[in-house]
């Protein structure tokens, strides 16, 4: 006899939804022509993870999630962009720059990656524990467009929040498959995306002094 | 409690502290000082059997002693060169500035490479390994031109992509462990280890290929290789030898600690697969790239990308014999890629150029370094009477009496045809008559010593490893898996 699958909660309903939503966050990040709207979703972006830890933190009983969301909060959706949009404003620059393919096309395509790989992590023996399954798949779907993003977009800004981004969805999966890592290596990543970001913010400033844009079309001394 | 483990973190760190204010001598002799620490230090722990600090955080076994003497051992050798070879030119306040920044810089890179083998657990490591990554891209920027913030720029991203990749194999390993421990736990190397014959196999392999795609990232494995011989080249050359000698072995490390993992997990044939591909393509693409190179430094990093192949492969060899040989080689390269690296500073000191077709008459303007040069790059070819000899001899010998006897023979033929590129190098650059109107002589004294200390551990590895070292290499492999 067939078992019915179990009836969804209102607490995976809702996780999946935030998850869902930090995903086309990432498509809107690929087609965002402003490299000052490209930051503001990275921040939406974090706020919704930050809003994911603090609801497993309370079903789950996982106090430390706290301390990460409040962390996370501080950190991605206050200091870094804040960072980013003040160094943007040093450089007085808007356009992030040309894309390289059309914006239909960037779309069709992340949907297409989007759903290779969802179904394919779907398709793996994973449970995760602390979040609904279909969590997984999506955090996949959003690090497989953050390559896209950092890929398809040629200037500094959209690669650097790519990478952010793509960090966003490795957060996502460890809160589904690994929600009781100890708090003290949870900060540890945490400190090294504060440090990846000063590091970006000083190359992105570099570049941006030796070729007054912020377009990576130039970067095409090195070959072979 | 081990007092060692914690001066080897916090000595290299201090020093670095220190740089930024102290007077350019007075920051050099710190750097040596604390190389020469360092090196003692690890040297120290090449006999203990496990060494443990800090409630179990800290924790050094044979495997992260081979790797840690590589990184002290350079670490040491570029101190020696570097005091040679920045000499502030220019506006003396920015020189001084320059110097003081490079000095800091190299310090904290050696120490963030110091730490990822010292940390204990997967997840740590992945903090050390990003460290090295962002602070060495910050080194890579130093020189302020535009093909070195072109450079920089790649290598942080494409670097920081893969080790993206590498926190979702530490994260996905987690999940393997937990579902063995039925909890928290902490990714502490013996635990893992220990009970990873009850980790769900596929998701273990799942967690080895995002950590050999992670870390080979950094490793300089083709295909994900491309930012590699920008950063190489165009970083100044104290901080090209160490990217070159120790932190793509660094990265190799975080791999092998996956490997120990995999290999009790689901049998060594899946993780010795997975790094054969990646290895045979490193090998092959490097092999072909190193005959049509014309910047010297770049023609180092190739050879970096060559050798990684040629690690890779040994890992999957199934004798104990080849492993052996993988680790003596991560030593041996450390030696002589950073001796060819700073051969390389002398050169493009000597003829203001990384051009190889206008450095001419090597030989004849550089009495000491120009001989020496050519010998690293011997070394580097893998010629007697130097480490890589004996290592790759070990290596192959052992590919010969594995079932998949034609990979050895592939890496015979990729190493001979690299030899082809780096002779084709020498012959033309440093053994032609020297231009008219050539001075004879070395730029510094400090180049020509750091030399001599690679060569000469280049030789004692090649002739005669001392006893201690081949035991330790021989119980490294051991924890490989690699049982006689």
């Amino acid at each position: 006899m067939a078992v019915a699958p179990p009836v969804p909660t209102s607490f995976s309903g809702g996780v999946e939804a935030i998850v869902l939503v930090m995903l086309l966050t990432e498509f809107a990040m690929l087609r965002a022509p402003l490299a000052r709207s490209q930051i503001r979703l990275y921040a939406f972006q974090s706020l919704g993870f930050s809003g994911l830890a603090v609801s497993v933190a309370a079903t789950q009983h996982l106090d430390d999630l706290y301390v990460l969301a409040a962390l996370s909060f501080v950190l991605k959706v206050v200091v870094v962009p804040s960072i980013v949009l003040r160094l943007l404003r040093d450089a007085r620059v808007d356009l992030a720059g040309s894309n390289r393919l059309g914006v239909a096309s960037m779309v069709l395509l992340a949907i297409a990656i989007s759903v290779f790989g969802f179904f394919v992590v779907g398709s793996l023996p994973v449970h995760a524990r602390s979040l609904p399954t279909a969590t997984l798949g999506l955090a996949a779907a959003m690090i497989l467009v953050a390559f896209l993003l950092v890929i398809l977009r040629s200037d500094v800004v959209s690669q650097a929040v790519g990478f952010f981004s793509l960090e966003n969805g490795v957060s996502v999966a460890s809160l589904a498959l690994a929600a009781r890592l100890p708090l003290i290596v949870e900060v540890a990543f945490l400190f090294d995306l504060l440090v990846a970001v000063v590091v970006f913010g000083v190359l992105m400033r570099l570049h941006h002094g030796r070729s007054q844009t912020l377009s990576t079309d130039a970067l095409d001394r090195l070959r072979g | 409690m081990s007092w060692d483990l914690l001066v080897i973190l916090t000595a290299p760190f201090a020093v670095s502290v220190a740089c930024w204010w102290a007077p350019v001598r007075l920051a050099q002799a710190l750097t040596l000082a604390s190389g020469a620490l360092t090196f003692v230090l690890a040297v120290l722990l090449v006999p203990a059997k496990t060494t443990t600090a800090l409630s179990g955080w800290l924790r050094v076994d044979a495997l992260s002693a081979v790797f840690l003497v590589a990184v002290a051992f350079l670490y040491l050798a570029t101190a020696v060169f570097a005091i040679g070879y920045v000499r502030p030119a220019g506006e003396p306040k920015l020189a001084a500035r320059y110097t003081r920044r490079l000095f800091a810089g190299m310090n904290l890179f050696a120490w963030s490479m110091a730490m990822a083998p010292v940390v204990n657990g997967l997840a740590l490591l992945w903090v050390a390994i990003e460290v090295t990554t962002v602070i060495s891209a910050l080194l890579v920027a130093t020189d302020d031109t535009d093909e070195a913030s072109e450079a920089a720029w790649k290598y942080v991203l494409i670097a920081s992509m893969g080790l993206g990749i590498a926190l979702l194999a530490t994260v996905v390993m987690y999940y393997a462990g937990s579902s063995a421990f039925g909890g928290a736990h902490e990714l502490f190397y013996p635990s893992l280890i220990g009970a990873a014959r009850h980790f769900p196999p596929q998701i273990v392999r799942l967690a080895f290929v995002l950590a050999v795609l992670g870390y080979g990232t950094k490793m300089g494995l083709v295909p994900v290789h491309t930012w590699l011989p920008d950063a190489h080249s165009e970083a100044p050359t104290p901080v090209s030898a160490m990217l070159s000698g120790s932190l793509l072995a660094v990265s190799f490390y975080a791999i092998l600690r996956f490997y120990q993992v995999t290999e009790r997990a689901v049998g060594p044939v899946f993780p010795r697969d997975v790094l054969l591909a990646f290895g045979v393509a490193s090998l092959a693409l490097a092999a072909l790239y190193l005959a049509s190179q014309r910047d010297l430094k770049r023609l180092f990093a190739y050879s970096s990308v060559e050798h990684m192949g040629v690690l890779a492969i040994g890992m999957s060899f199934s004798a104990p014999i080849a492993v052996v040989g993988v680790l003596l080689h991560v030593l041996a390269h450390a030696a002589a890629k950073g001796t060819a690296f700073f051969g390389a500073g002398s050169v493009v000191r000597k003829f203001g150029t990384k051009d190889m077709s206008r450095i001419r008459g090597g030989i004849g303007a550089l009495p000491w370094t120009g001989p020496m040069l050519v010998l690293a790059v011997l070394g580097l070819a893998a010629m007697p009477p130097f480490g890589i000899f004996r290592s790759e001899f070990l290596i192959v010998s052992g590919g010969l009496s594995d079932p998949r006897d034609a990979v050895a023979a592939v890496l015979v033929v990729g190493v001979t045809i690299s030899m082809l590129g780096l002779s084709w190098f020498t012959s033309r650059t440093m053994l032609t008559p020297s231009p008219e109107g050539t001075v004879r002589g070395e730029t510094s004294a400090w180049i020509v010593s750091s030399m001599v200390i690679g060569l000469v551990a280049l030789a004692i590895l090649g002739v005669h490893p001392p006893g201690q070292l081949s035991d330790l290499l021989t119980r490294a492999a051991g924890e490989l898996g690699a049982r006689p």
